[in-house]
């Protein structure tokens, strides 16, 4: 919302700066947004008269001239514009001026030998026109030493708001003034708005054509015949006021419908009169009826706008935009004002629906002032009368008025409750009543009724709203907030947002860079991770392959990791913590850990060194980030089942199914899995590989055991030396070593502290088909140390139940 | 000269000659061992006379302790200087480079760093961290926030929506946070205070926007707290995360459908060379906003707003994280480029506390 500070002293009796009116809009929830104030740009240029100009000694073509500024003495200034002549009055600036048409800051100077000190300027200098042919050449009767801009009334500072979309009454210079009034700046002078008698009944008649349930559309409808207007370009302080806040003036019927948009928040529309054939029917549209609309565009109705039609069929989308058909031009003699109400709701969606954003359909969508759409048509007539002459009809007036709101019941206690501060009652009236509101009652309770232009009242919050804001925000007391309990705080985080907060640092110091990817990902490779359903893929994606809520982190990292690759990064190790979506439920929402090793980015290092060059990534180093972090998380491993295989084996799909597993604690207890990614999945995303990744649901995890003290088991430590043995088999190469080592491990649960894979070899000295591997078996003795004889027999047994399991046979 | 003191210089001699731990060896035995010239003396003393003995005994014995002091002298020397040779000859060039560590390569988000910041120092004012999911539904979006249907404040939001379902309900990727703060106060008792982080969705792309960006929302509700208590927890807020001592901050009525009176909050500046500092200068810029919880919203759940009161207040994750720590774009934030990463993300253990202090 645009208008100047003339514009709004026409309303607000105010001495106040520029400055003070704009800090206090802000102030009272009017934010301004930007101020543009050639007056002060332009502060240092002044009008001066010239005592005498005579030729310069020793240039034809500059002249000296001898200035009175209005300040003291009179200045010397060489000057080469071709009009400066003794006796006239021009625009000076003294040295230290910017003269923005040169972008120069001026300094004294010493032309051809003469002392210069200052400027007379052109229009183009001061950039006010094109005009550079000579100096500004005033009237005889200009004030000498009075700055130029406030001659010529460019003083008029435009100021922008932006308007909250509750404050539709500030919209209107007139409630802009209102509540700068309140605020303490001045008095409220906005206009009286007199009836204008109509001569003759308005020729033409308006029907209402809607049924029952339809008739919020057009609560209420004016109409008034002005016929004999001369419609001729609008008078120029008209015609200035649209041009400073942007919009351009077509002819007196228009400029006064805009006028009267901006100066009272009230859009009419002005019908020429001659061009509507019989009378007119306000209704819904017909589906497939057109219009072709003032902004010259064509558009297609549908039976949810709302449209003014006549004889011809649709003249006007209500409350929106005129039609081309009827618009009043410099030929129309006699005219017809439309003053409304229509339903914020409807006209929303029509404007929406049809793509136009005009100044009426702004400030309906939002409220206007229902009481105002009489007022509203009589001072428009009023103007047209006195710009374009004429006679006025009667008016018109289809429907009713909304009854206004009932009063708000009021306790004055109710500002302190809400806000802590503690104000007079007679301050809190006042700034009510300043507003427009109607304050009825005596005492602690009051009634309140809002004033017809604020919709927006409903409630005690809305009053206390209106008062603290004219009362101002800065007087609100800061008030430490009191701690619930005088106590230490307890801990307020859940268990899984601190599992959720630990991942992120145990990841990072796996050597892991955090990435945040977006929610959304392509159809498509939601699809390759499991998601893709109908339910998660927005109707209104940003872009096309930002289309499907992620089943999974991994197509994010996967694609960031390229991303890096395609720069130069090829060894890249990413991870993410965040939300995935099985379906459009809460529940249907997880917490998911990824992690993303690409190239040789391990954990020892990356790259080439002059120590060994590491290795490509492999499904170990996800192995390792995923049972790091789950034994950095403290979860019990104990009971998690590792199961090898692919989507056949219930495993992920984007796994290679013969370097991947599933990892769960019993069959439905799955919380992720890991892997080499699949060659087709690297095919279908466009991307290169080696990569290997991991992902599980931290929402899965198993929660600890509640403990009701924080004492730790007890430490039992044997005095005994542990004795190692070890053993290599030979076994099909299909045998899992993870599940040798729980045979041998079972084996003797109490004496077996741990068993370890030293080594694994496949090759020469081994049949085809078979692999060996070596256990390293490590004995606890607890009681007593183990003879040899004991220590043989843990080992038979571990060899016979090898041999027995399968079909291994010790390494000769 | 006698013939001990012979022997004597002339084993001396030898040892002092001796230049490894063998040819030492090898002198040892000349003269300690079995057949050795010592051992040969010190035999001769059994078949003395007792005078012989009394005169000669201590001329050997004497030579022989000599002689095995002046051998574990030199063999003393000799294994210096055999360790000073090996370690010289075990010199490494230690400026080689070691491998980085995966400590020193992994980076934590700004986001979630940021987000550790505000949770520290919530954390210490008592509040709790509440989170919802992201797909919404109208319902606990806009309408229990009193956002009328059709509302123009609806198309601020520039919101996701997916497809109706059979019902004809379509569902939404939240707008903002506050559908948590919904959901909170239909499960909980008042004293309430929470804190609400979470991902966001509008669709809206430039240079500060993003169709995903982050929020945190506050909310406190008990039968007292007023708009002093949420200006002094916003102040107190700003200062802590932003690490200065003062803050000068504005308090601007605005308006949204979910508070009343509503509020937006600028904080002063400086911007000299297009760097923010805050605490400093005589520009104001916009941070926060938030407000008393509406009556509507709080009848919506459930709550009397006769009874009960509140505020609550919403401000960007990315948005105070850039301000903070300097980063004039926002979208980078959201394309995991390891460079960026790298330069303005965190060290694994840069744990913020307010005992050790947010950032270091």
């Amino acid at each position: 919302m645009k208008f100047t500070l003339s514009w709004l002293k026409d309303h607000l009796d105010t001495t106040d700066s520029l400055d003070t009116v704009t800090e206090t809009l802000t102030r009272v929830g009017l934010e301004v947004e930007a101020v543009e104030d050639k007056a002060k740009a332009l502060q240092a240029f002044t009008i001066a008269y010239v005592i005498e100009a005579k030729q310069h000694p020793n240039a034809d073509r500059l002249r000296v001239c001898m200035v009175d500024t209005g300040a003291g003495e009179p200045v010397q200034v060489v000057c080469g514009a071709p009009n400066a002549r003794t006796g006239m009055k021009s625009v000076f600036s003294p040295p230290g001026t910017y003269i923005p048409g040169k972008d120069i800051t001026l300094g004294k100077g010493v032309i051809r030998g003469v002392e210069s000190n200052g400027m007379l300027c052109s229009a183009a200098e001061l950039q006010l026109s094109e005009d550079h042919d000579g100096i500004i050449d005033l009237p005889e009767d200009a004030p000498v030493g009075q700055p130029y801009a406030t001659y010529v009334g460019l003083d008029d500072a435009v100021i922008e708001i932006a308007v909250t979309p509750n404050r539709a009454d500030a919209l209107g210079v007139a409630g802009v003034a209102r509540d700068l009034a309140a605020a303490g700046l001045g008095g409220l002078k906005t206009p009286q708005v007199l009836p204008v008698r109509g001569a003759y009944p308005c020729p033409v008649k308006v029907t209402l054509d809607f049924a029952e349930a339809d008739k919020h559309l057009c609560p209420a409808f004016a109409l008034r015949l002005v016929r004999g207007v001369k419609n001729e370009p609008s008078p120029e302080w008209l015609q200035a006021r649209l041009r400073a806040i942007g919009l351009r003036p077509i002819n007196a019927l228009v400029d006064i419908t805009n006028f009267m948009t901006f100066d009272r928040n009230r859009p009419l529309h002005v019908f020429d009169a001659a061009k509507v054939k019989g009378d007119l029917t306000v209704r819904r549209a017909r589906d497939g009826e057109t219009i072709l609309a003032l902004d010259g565009k064509s558009y297609t109705l549908t039976s949810e706008q709302v449209v003014i039609a006549d004889a011809h069929g649709v003249e006007s989308l209500a409350g929106i935009m005129g039609g081309e058909a009827s618009g009043c031009d410099e030929t129309t003699t006699d005219v017809l004002v439309e003053s409304a109400l229509w339903d914020p709701l409807n006209i929303a969606r029509s404007g929406r629906a049809l793509g136009i954003n005009s100044d009426a359909r702004y400030r309906f969508e939002r409220g206007v002032d229902p009481d105002f759409t009489r007022p509203g048509l009589d001072l428009a007539t009023a103007m047209i009368l006195d710009l374009c002459g004429g006679e006025a009809s009667e008016i018109i007036f289809e429907g009713d008025l909304p009854e206004s709101a009932s009063a708000i019941d009021f306790p004055w206690s109710e500002v302190k409750r809400l806000t802590g501060l503690d104000l007079p009652q007679i301050e809190m009236k006042l700034a009510l009543t300043s507003l427009g509101f109607h304050v009825s009652g005596a005492g602690e309770r009051v009634k309140v009724a809002a004033p017809s232009w604020r919709g927006d009242v409903a409630g005690k919050a809305d009053l206390v709203e209106e008062i603290v804001r004219i009362a101002g925000l800065d007087r609100v007391v800061s008030t430490p907030l009191p701690r619930i309990k005088g106590e230490v705080v307890k801990p307020v985080l859940t268990v899984l947002q601190k599992r959720t907060r630990a991942a992120k640092r145990l990841l990072a110091s796996r050597g892991l860079v955090e990435a945040v990817t977006w929610s959304f990902i392509s159809h498509d490779a939601a699809t390759l991770f499991g998601g893709g359903s109908r339910q998660l893929v927005l109707a209104n994606p940003i872009a096309a392959d930002l289309s499907d809520m992620r089943p999974s982190l991994l197509p994010g990292l996967i694609r960031a990791g390229q991303l890096n690759a395609d720069r130069g990064l090829g060894d890249v190790a990413l991870f993410e913590v965040g939300q995935v979506f099985k379906d459009d439920t809460p529940e249907g929402q997880f917490i998911a850990a990824a992690g993303l090793r690409r190239g040789t980015a391990r954990l020892e290092g990356v790259g080439r060194h002059w120590d060994g060059a590491a290795k490509p990534v492999d499904v170990f180093d996800a192995k390792a980030d995923l049972m790091g972090l789950l034994t950095g998380l403290g979860v019990p491993v104990g009971g998690l089942q590792i199961v090898a295989g692919g989507s056949s084996a219930g495993g992920p799909a984007w796994a290679h199914p013969g370097r991947s597993a599933t990892l769960r604690f019993g069959p439905k207890g799955v919380i992720g899995a890991f892997g080499e990614v699949h060659p087709k999945v690297l095919k279908a995303l466009d991307v290169k590989g080696p990569l290997v990744a991991f992902e599980i649901h931290l929402d899965a995890l198993p929660l600890p055991k509640y403990k009701p003290t924080k004492v730790k088991s007890k430490l039992a430590l044997s005095g005994f030396q542990p004795v190692t043995r070890d053993f290599a088999f030979i076994v099909e190469k299909t045998v899992a070593a993870g599940e040798m080592m729980k045979t041998a491990q079972n084996t003797d649960r109490a004496l077996i502290a741990d068993v370890a894979v030293f080594d694994l070899y496949e090759g020469q000295g081994v049949e085809a088909g078979k692999k060996s591997v070596a256990l390293a078996v490590t004995l606890q003795p607890v009681d007593k140390t183990l003879t040899e004889a004991e220590i043989e027999a843990v080992g038979a047994k571990i060899v016979a139940e090898m041999a027995k399991r399968y079909g291994a046979a010790l390494r000769g | 000269m006698n013939e001990i003191d012979n022997l004597g210089a002339s084993l001396l001699a030898d040892i002092a000659g001796a230049q490894d731990e063998t040819a030492l060896e090898q002198v040892r035995i000349a003269a300690l061992g079995k057949a050795g010239s010592i051992s040969a003396l010190l035999k001769t003393l059994g078949a003395m006379t007792p005078e012989e003995r009394k005169d000669k005994g201590p001329l050997i014995n004497g030579l022989r302790d000599k002689v095995q002091g002046a051998l574990s002298a030199r063999k003393e020397a000799l294994g210096e200087a055999a360790l000073d040779a090996r370690l010289a000859s075990e010199t490494v060039d230690i400026t080689l480079p070691v491998r980085e560590g995966p400590e020193a390569r992994g980076r934590i988000h700004p986001i979630s760093q940021v987000i550790d910041e505000i949770t520290a120092i919530f954390g210490d004012m008592g509040f709790s961290v509440a989170e919802g999911p992201d797909v919404e539904t109208d319902d606990l979006n806009f309408t229990k926030l009193n956002f009328p249907v059709g509302h123009p404040a609806r198309e601020m939001h520039d919101t996701f929506f997916f497809a109706p379902d059979a019902n004809g309900e379509r569902k939404l990727l939240r707008t903002h946070t506050s559908p948590v703060q919904v959901r909170t106060m239909m499960a909980q008792e008042p004293p309430i205070r929470v804190i609400c982080p979470g991902r966001t969705y509008r669709m809206d792309s430039d240079q500060t926007h993003t169709p995903m960006f982050h929020q945190v929302e506050g909310l406190v509700i008990d039968k007292k707290a007023h708009m002093g208590h949420m200006k002094w927890v916003l102040e107190e807020f700003c200062k802590a995360f932003f690490e200065i001592d003062n803050v000068k901050m504005r308090f601007r009525p605005s308006f949204f459908p979910f508070t009343e009176p509503s509020v937006e909050v600028d904080i002063q500046c400086s911007r000299k060379g297009g760097e923010i500092r805050f605490g400093e200068g005589e520009d104001w810029l916009e941070i926060l906003g938030c407000g008393m919880v509406h009556p509507n919203v709080l009848r919506n759940c459930g709550l009397d707003p006769d009874v009960y009161q509140g505020f609550a207040w919403g401000m960007g994750i990315d948005r105070i994280a850039m301000l903070k720590y300097g980063m004039p774009d926002l979208r980078p934030f959201f394309e995991a480029d390891l460079r960026w990463l790298a330069h303005y993300g965190f060290r694994p253990l840069d744990l913020p506390t307010l005992t050790g202090g947010l950032s270091s």
